[in-house]
């Protein structure tokens, strides 16, 4: 069956059971019910006073009974310093576990240890919104037995919801917990910050474990994630790289080009009508992206605008705009530098939130609803507007779907800004590799050759002329570009689908098939 | 024309090619070895400009040593030409 993009999709697949097709941007999320496989929250129980202390992770672990095809969960706030996955993945394959399905709500560098496992079967399935790195080729090439599945951050909270992904363990590190499991990340010799991807696992999952490195007094102040949901607690030496977890401040890029994509990006914003008092704003954490933020900065310095909050994926530079009264609040979900850390803990107006408010298509209060202006990054887009951040120039998985579409279909405005071409690769292609975000959520596409208006927004375009912003048309961008790099050879693929891509609403965008070679 | 000397030209920088020149003895011929970021999408196209430019300057004996970072076929252009004439002594620069 063919979805709303023209992408065939299969009716089923083994192991991951039926598929719906994409059928719009709002289609099933508003117009049908509401799904009615909601899941319950599990029972428990336990005696009065009893020590939820494990010496060992490996204790707790064996404490919840695990068993061959259970599902795992973590989440991803340690990013690339993450130490506890991949320990309780050993510590299950130690035990003779076998046919696990992950659901990290991403995975980074720190996971390619993850590849072995993989290929001896022990992980079956993978649930997660971001897949980088040598597991990213594992996987690209068919060598996990299901394919993956790549959602969004507000569609992992759908899943579990809906029971799309049953959580058997989650295994939660925390910078700071007491002896119940009140948890934060706010404080503690590792901090990370929000700790919002966590939440719904600890809501959820049949049994909970928060491991941290800094077991404090009861009770720990603040707490993200709650004592009533937590089975075990662990204390172990380390919960990973420190240094990796989240250092310094972020740097705005000194990049000539994202600086140019930027400022062009900032000017579109600046006439777009949505820049003025009470204006809501999100940006990515990288390159061109958040060097917006700089210009959005003197812009709105310049013309006295004072906006509302900021969301995200929250940096440094967020929190110096917060603190400058530039902006009234931020609600952060996940926080990129440690700069980031003592806001959440010391301004009552950086409010840490879950997942669930940020960007769950099913409820009826996500942040991302709210948003006015979102600027996104891109590794491709296409004369249709769409965008694809997870695979890269071989067809390999090596990015994440992350707030991407969440974001994108929520804005008021929905910015993408990236080169027109990365050495020597066209950025803007007659359809990108893989569909996570669909062109009908994208407003604007800028690139340091000119800004490409989706055609559905035509009094923007208008807007942006008046204002006297270079806007071409996307077909012709590409073309100018293909004259100055030449056209790509085609991308060598097999039959094999390695990872379906599923849209926020739970229905499949695209599909992502084997790369027979890697650059 | 044959290269006299080991020659170079470009840099390792992204959108970048660094070449390198070896003089081989008479007739050996050319030979060209090409590595590059973008191997799978431009292989033949870096080869046939590389050649294109040796075939314009009418060089043979040498061995060239081609590491791409996504250069434009313009940068390409250049920096076999520079190296080429580096090799011939008719241009100055490095090595």
């Amino acid at each position: 069956m063919k979805n709303a993009i023209g992408v065939e999709i299969p009716e089923y697949i083994e192991g991951l059971g039926k598929l719906e097709p994409f059928q719009g941007v709002w289609k099933s999320i508003i117009e049908d019910e509401v799904p009615s496989t909601n899941i319950s929250r599990t029972l428990k129980a336990k005696k009065p006073h009893a020590s939820k202390l494990c010496k060992t992770l490996e204790e707790a672990i064996k404490k919840c009974k695990p068993f061959d095809g259970m599902t795992v969960t973590c989440h991803h706030h340690l990013r690339g310093g993450d130490g506890v996955l991949m320990k309780a993945i050993q510590i299950l394959d130690e035990m003779g576990i076998k046919d696990i399905t992950l659901a990290s709500s991403s995975l980074t560098s720190a996971h390619d240890g993850l590849v072995p496992y993989v290929e001896k079967g022990m992980i079956t399935r993978i649930f997660t919104s971001g897949i980088r790195g040598a597991l990213g080729d594992t996987i690209s090439v068919g060598k996990l037995k299901y394919p993956a599945i790549i959602h969004s951050h507000g569609g992992r909270v759908r899943d579990f919801l809906t029971g799309r992904i049953k959580p058997d363990l989650s295994v939660l590190a925390a910078s700071a917990a007491d002896e119940e499991g009140n948890a934060t990340g706010a404080h503690g010799p590792s901090a990370f910050g929000s700790m919002g991807y966590a939440d719904i696992d600890a809501r959820y999952s049949r049994n909970v474990i928060v491991v941290t490195d800094n077991l404090v007094e009861y009770p720990c102040i603040p707490s993200t994630v709650r004592q009533h949901f937590i089975d075990y607690v662990v204390k172990v030496d380390s919960i990973g790289d420190a240094t990796k977890i989240a250092s310094g401040t972020t740097r705005i890029t000194n990049s000539p080009m994202d600086l140019r994509i930027a400022r062009i990006a900032a000017t579109v914003i600046e006439h777009s009508g949505l820049f003025k008092n009470g204006m809501s704003f999100q940006v990515g954490a990288g390159g061109a992206s958040l060097a917006v933020a700089k210009f959005l900065r003197e812009d709105m310095k310049r013309k006295s605008i004072i906006g509302s909050f900021m969301i995200g994926g929250v940096t440094s530079y967020g929190v110096d705009m917060l603190n400058e009264g530039l902006f009234h609040s931020i609600f952060d979900v996940q926080s990129f530098d440690a700069a980031v850390s003592s806001s959440v803990l010391n301004n009552p107006n950086h409010i840490e939130i879950s997942c669930d408010q940020y960007a769950n298509p099913n409820n009826c209060g996500s942040m991302t609803n709210k948003l006015d202006v979102v600027v996104l990054g891109a590794l491709e887009v296409d004369v249709d507007f769409n965008v694809n951040v997870i695979t890269g120039s071989s067809g390999e998985i090596r990015g994440a779907s992350g707030g991407h579409s969440d974001t994108a279909s929520g804005a008021n405005l929905t910015v993408v800004v990236c080169p027109s071409f990365r050495g020597r690769l066209p950025i803007v292609k007659d359809r990108v590799h893989t569909v996570v975000t669909p062109g009908e959520s994208v407003d604007v596409i800028v690139t340091e050759r000119g800004v490409c208006v989706n055609p559905a927004k035509p009094n923007l375009a208008a807007k942006l002329k008046e204002a006297g912003v270079k806007v071409v048309d996307i077909r012709d961008l590409k073309e100018e570009v293909e004259k100055m790099t030449g056209i790509p050879a085609e991308k060598q693929l097999g039959d094999q689908i390695v990872a379906l891509v599923e849209y926020r609403d739970g229905t499949i965008i695209d599909v992502i098939y084997n790369v027979k070679n890697l650059s | 024309m044959t290269p006299k000397f080991k020659a170079q030209a470009g840099t390792f920088e992204s959108s970048d090619i660094m070449i390198l020149i070896e003089p081989l003895e008479k007739d050996s011929g050319r030979k060209v070895d090409i590595s590059s970021t973008v191997m799978l999408q431009f292989e033949a196209d870096i080869k046939a400009t590389i050649n294109k430019v040796l075939d314009t300057l009418q060089v043979k004996d040498l061995h060239l040593i081609a590491k791409d970072k996504g250069a434009l076929t313009q940068t390409i252009e250049a920096r076999v030409e520079t190296a080429v004439k580096r090799s011939l002594g008719i241009q100055e620069g490095t090595m």
